[in-house]
């Protein structure tokens, strides 16, 4: 637990920055790996059949799914399977991390099929004083998703929090 | 039962979703999202020591807000926003419940929309993750 943190100007010189694009798959494999955790028994997430009878061309990306980033050992977080190369950095050297928040706004369908070329900047850094936890740093980031048409399939917004 | 855009009211609530998230269907989120956190499966992991258990992902609490949404549309609409915040943890083996409500219903340009308010509520009655979600119907 971090009793005193505070926003220096070094970390407050990653607000604004973007990452590199990173490329997410849509697979039929991956979109029912996902509808399997989550625990989904509906057919339209697992079946082409049932999906295309429910008017999808195609498997769809069930809700809060935005694809599978490219995973290589090296250029990819280990643990979250997230980019690491080119992207912004915090280096607030706080150990432990929650999640905040999350919202996905929807601007296209996502299909089994898709790519998705995702692009994230940090929006905002905050410190907030938690009872259980001490400072809290709260670090804001924004991920919008681009298909392999050029169009903008949705954007992510969510908030981390590091403790 | 599909929802119906004419039979929808304000107030209504959604069929509720029950999950109690095992171990196991944590691991199975974990490689089905990628999130490898060994705070969702590891009970020696330092900080699900200091926790006293491994916990279940917000994410997955949001994706099963997801689902709760795609169950009560059916497929005859689609989801055009959804957020939640993280306001509480969750553990294994115990019942999270997902409800959600109409909170308003209206036409704009042609467009069916319904905002909801969505959440998910523990064993004793706590709303660990509320959140919001706008779906446009055909």
């Amino acid at each position: 637990m971090a009793d005193t943190f505070a926003l220096t100007p070094e970390l407050e010189a990653a607000i604004g920055q973007a990452s590199d694009p990173w490329t997410y798959e849509v697979t039929t494999t991956s979109v029912r790996a996902f509808a399997r955790g989550v625990g989904y028994t509906d057919p339209v997430y697992f079946d082409t059949e049932a999906a295309k009878a429910a008017g999808y061309r195609n498997l769809p990306a069930p809700p809060t799914y935005l694809g599978t980033p490219i995973f290589i050992p090296g250029r990819s977080d280990d643990t979250f399977s997230s980019p690491r190369e080119g992207q912004p950095r915090v280096a607030h050297g706080l150990k432990n991390v929650l999640d905040g928040g999350t919202e996905v706004e929807y601007l296209e369908d996502i299909c089994a099929g898709d790519t998705l070329t995702g692009v994230s900047t940090i929006g905002a850094l905050d410190i907030r004083d938690s009872k259980a936890l001490g400072k809290m740093l709260i670090v804001s980031m924004d991920t919008k998703y681009t298909n392999q048409h050029g169009r903008v399939a949705a954007v992510l917004k969510s908030q981390v929090i590091f403790y | 039962m599909a929802v119906d855009w004419n039979t929808i009211r304000e107030g209504d609530e959604l069929p509720v979703l029950k999950k109690k998230p095992s171990v196991t269907q944590l691991v199975k989120y974990a490689a089905g999202s990628g999130d490898f956190n060994p705070l969702h499966h590891d009970f020696n992991f330092p900080q699900s020591k200091m926790l006293k258990s491994i916990i279940v992902h917000g994410r997955f609490k949001y994706a099963a807000l997801g689902e709760l949404v795609s169950n009560w549309l059916g497929h005859r609409g689609r989801i055009r926003q959804i957020s939640c915040q993280y306001r509480g943890m969750d553990f294994p083996d115990r019942e999270v419940t997902c409800g959600g409500k109409v909170a308003r219903k209206w036409e704009e340009g042609g467009r069916k929309l319904v905002q909801l308010q969505i959440w998910t509520e523990n064993d004793e009655g706590k709303k660990t993750t509320p959140g919001q979600a706008l779906v446009e119907l055909r």
